[in-house]
């Protein structure tokens, strides 16, 4: 329909990278990140002090990890609801370790390597059984957490080593925590591979349209297993973490969190349906989410309100893009 | 230029209404409609509106539905200008135009789902708004498309009544009435074979048509739009069609038929209106309109689809296949091609071309068999494996499974070359638009940048998009898929100029057609096919079009 006359040169792009920049989504979450941070630097006189900057990135560190792997499972078209429940199994695998007396090396690895197994599980079934991601990490999000109650039941693991406190606790230089260190090589590395390899090039591709990039040489099966084992194994970090700063392990350890990794995703403007997001938005939208929650807890504004807030972030940056487009298509 | 626009049409209109009180066959509303019409031109004497007794002809009962200067735009994309469209009972209009033309965009707005920037909509006369499908359905219009949108799960009596289903005196649906209403309607269009009862996803697709007009019928639906129905029939089916469409006629149904197949206009419409890049460009009685006319007004131009001259020089086997069989679809598939030539496959729809051609490319597994390419065995186990090996399938589906629509140009072009424009797993953005400028340059790609989304394109440009990404990965062996299906003239021609170019260079071309005329003009050979077997494999000297056709149905000859 829009064929423009015959031109034998075909140019690379129409738009300035400046201009289109200044329009993106990325532009927009600047802009709220600073108003944000405005307001809370009005609203309470603690805000601005660097102890309480620092202790403000351990609200989005861990999820803001699981959330780069979440964008990239997303984008291909699936999704992993599974991931909280990972952090619950993992932390009681390390906790059982710790009784039978491992070392700090040993917690991490296991930590690790049983991310990465329940995320290649959830794969399996995807990819393998062909089943829908929701369902199968409904299934497995009852499945792990179930496991780790059995273990636990009302007991809590505790005794950790104290060396083990460094990957939750501990700073790498002044006030830059290893978490937050931990986060910003994460989103590099996530940066890169989703936009700057063929990996991500064909992850966008299969987001887009599964068939076509079937068909086109893509191993989509491959490629989702790989996502979902990608997503279990940043869980798996994220257990780590969780558990070196609580110092504990119960079995409703990170409830919740997988929707908040969630609404980071989409909230950086990575597509609910698929196909379209960057690595920059997730960062963006994990600094705002630690932000707001962070904001609202030195209000004292009580964690089910917190919740609530949650809830309508998720339905709102979800419904927003959906509304918008209607509006300009002329519907 | 303003006063030819807005005046042309409403004189239109004033002549009609005329004519309507003339003949006075249409019922409600006419007379006031007339009036208020002559008014408009300063007419103090409506009563001079002379009634002749009413006769019946072609060109002189009044349109049932008109638009008339109708305008559409999306953002960067001019759909429709001023455009008008008359319907008449008991009449099949023909909607003619290449693709990109604006037809698509001018039934969403008869349906409901668009909403013009521009221009009026009037039904017997009186002006009508379609703001949503609802309110279209409300008014009797109803859409036929390709695909039939109805509902698989849900019986044909239940997707024939759904929204008007007769309810009982508590409000519950009359399931009995239902069944009998059903079997009523479809009775009275003569497809009693039809069981009321029968889930929708256990008809065909000819079947679902049928469904899809019981279920205009009983609404009493005035206007029938027909959006390419036949693309997906067999011959017998769509004759099956056609008489289902001169029962709609004789019942004084208002028809819109949307084709790309110049028979089946001249078979069955009486008008004919013709769209150009979003205008009308003209309308007539097809009777006084030749096809080489018709073709003028579409492309702007005068087009004899010569297919293009070649002296095939066909060298030694490229690639050999043997014994190739799967569980269902087809069985013991053997053929050979050679360095240089066209394969044409030929055979009905469901004769299992597209599975062959998708086990050879490693998109469907094999149960047994051998694919031998240059005197290597080949078990593709996807289709990358393929692609690497030198085979690449262009397939049928362009939407569904040729373009990624949401990614731009020259990503969808580099995607099965990601191998060779990438290094050691990083992406090289010159490398891209290299080779996508280099491909649709040469494909004559009419787009505006190669970063624009597939998705704004055209459907003849997106098919160029398909062929160039699959060029791109220069294979030993192209397979196309029917690779005109759907496009219009101008493409077509392309597509087949270039095909006669590959071969030139050395490339083994495997194209499955339905179409006679492409089979006949651009094969070497023809291997055709009947329910998965290969029913005979001819050499395209003297073939005719009878012998392709018996041997596709199992005619003995």
């Amino acid at each position: 329909m829009t064929d423009i006359p015959a031109p034998r040169h075909i140019p690379d792009r129409l738009d300035k990278p400046l201009r289109s920049a200044i329009f993106s989504w990325e532009a927009l979450l600047v802009v709220v990140a600073v108003a944000i941070f405005a307001i809370n630097s009005f609203a309470s006189p603690y805000f601005l002090d660097p102890y309480s900057l620092s202790d403000l990135t351990f609200n989005f560190t861990e999820k803001g990890l699981i959330a780069f792997a979440m964008a990239l499972l997303i984008i291909s078209g699936e999704i992993d609801l599974s991931v909280a429940a990972i952090i619950a199994l993992a932390s009681t695998m390390m906790g059982m370790a710790v009784q039978a007396g491992a070392g700090t090396p040993a917690l991490v690895a296991i930590g690790i390597v049983v991310g990465l197994g329940c995320g290649a599980f959830n794969g399996l079934l995807v990819t393998r059984l062909g089943l829908p991601s929701i369902v199968v990490t409904i299934g497995t999000m009852s499945l792990f957490r179930g496991i780790a109650f059995i273990i636990l039941g009302d007991q809590a693991y505790k005794g950790y080593p104290s060396s083990f406190a460094f990957f939750g606790q501990g700073y790498v230089w002044w006030v830059v925590s290893f978490e937050l260190v931990l986060f910003l090589i994460a989103a590099i590395v996530y940066w890169f591979l989703l936009h700057r390899t063929s990996f991500g090039r064909r992850v966008f591709a299969i987001g887009n349209n599964p068939i076509a990039a079937q068909f086109s040489g893509v191993r989509v099966g491959r490629t989702k297993f790989i996502l979902f084992c990608l997503t279990g194994l940043m869980s798996g970090i994220a257990s780590v973490l969780i558990t070196s700063r609580l110092g504990s392990t119960r079995p409703s350890i990170a409830q919740g969190y997988e929707l908040e990794v969630i609404t980071m995703v989409v909230l950086g403007g990575v597509s609910i349906l698929g196909g379209a997001g960057s690595i920059l938005g997730v960062v963006l939208a994990a600094f705002i989410m630690g932000l707001v929650t962070f904001g609202l807890g030195l209000l004292n504004v009580p964690g089910i309100v917190m919740s609530i807030f949650i809830g309508l972030l998720l339905i709102i940056v979800i419904a927003l893009p959906i509304v918008w487009r209607r509006l300009r298509g002329g519907r | 230029m303003i006063w030819g626009a807005c005046t042309l049409p409403l004189v239109g209109r004033v002549g009609e209404a005329v004519l309507r009180s003339k003949t006075g066959e249409t019922g409600w509303g006419g007379d006031i409609s007339t009036h208020q019409d002559l008014d408009m031109l300063d007419n103090p004497h409506p009563a001079h509106d002379v009634r002749d007794p009413p006769h019946k002809g072609e060109g002189e009962a009044a349109p049932r539905l008109t638009l008339s200067g109708i305008s559409k735009s999306f953002p960067g994309v001019r759909a429709l200008h001023d455009v008008s469209l008359s319907l008449y009972p008991g009449q099949v209009t023909a909607l003619i135009g290449e693709n990109g033309a604006g037809k698509s965009t001018l039934v969403k707005i008869m349906t409901g789902i668009y909403q013009p920037d521009g221009g009026t909509i009037s039904i017997d006369g009186q002006a009508i708004t379609l703001p949503s499908a609802h309110a279209a359905f409300g008014h009797g219009v109803t859409a036929i498309h390709q695909e039939t949108v109805l509902f698989d799960d849900l019986s044909v009596a239940e997707n024939i009544f759904l929204g008007h289903a007769p309810r009982t005196r508590f409000g519950t649906i009359d399931w009995r009435t239902m069944r009998k209403n059903a079997r009523e309607v479809l009775d009275t269009m003569h497809a009693g074979h039809i069981d009321a009862d029968a889930r929708l996803k256990d008809l065909g697709i000819a079947n679902k048509h049928l469904v899809a007009v019981a279920r205009a019928m009983s609404i009493d639906a005035q206007i029938v739009i027909m959006d390419e129905p036949t693309a997906a029939l067999s011959m017998k089916e769509i004759e099956e069609l056609f008489l289902l469409i001169e029962f709609l006629k004789s019942d004084g149904k208002a028809i819109l038929f949307i084709s790309h197949k110049f028979d089946e206009i001249y078979r069955i419409a009486d008008r004919y209106t013709v769209f150009r890049d979003g205008e009308m460009v003209g309308e007539g009685l097809i009777r006084d309109a030749g096809q080489s006319q018709i073709v003028r007004l579409m492309v702007g131009r005068a087009v004899d689809h010569i297919f293009p001259q070649r002296k095939a020089e066909i060298g030694a086997p490229v690639l050999s296949v043997s014994g190739l069989s799967h569980p269902t679809e087809f069985n013991d598939i053997g053929f050979e091609l050679h360095k240089g030539e066209i394969l044409g496959f030929y055979g009905l729809v469901g004769a299992g071309r597209s599975e062959v051609m998708q086990a050879i490319s490693g998109i469907t597994r094999t149960s047994a068999g051998t694919i031998t390419l240059e005197g290597k065995t080949l078990a593709p186990k996807s289709a990358a494996d393929s692609i690497d090996a030198g085979i690449v399938y262009v397939p049928e589906e362009r939407g569904k499974q040729g373009v990624v629509i949401g990614l731009p140009i020259f990503q969808n072009v580099s995607l099965p070359s990601l191998k060779r424009t990438s290094k050691s797993g990083l992406l090289r953005l010159s490398e891209e638009f290299d080779l996508a400028r280099s491909y649709t340059e040469r494909l004559d790609l009419r787009a505006s940048s190669l970063s624009q989304d597939v998705g704004t394109l055209s459907g003849g440009n997106q098919q160029k998009i398909v062929i160039a990404k699959w060029l791109a990965t220069s294979p030993k062996v192209i397979i196309l898929d029917e690779p005109t299906k759907g496009i219009d003239i101008g493409s077509k021609a392309a597509v087949h100029g270039f095909m006669a170019e590959l071969v030139a260079q050395g490339l083994s071309v495997i194209m499955v057609s339905s179409e006679l005329p492409e089979i006949l003009g651009m094969s070497d050979r023809v291997v055709v096919m009947r329910e998965g077997l290969v029913a005979a494999v001819y050499d395209n000297k003297g073939l005719d079009a009878e012998t392709l056709v018996r041997t596709a149905a199992g005619i003995v000859a």
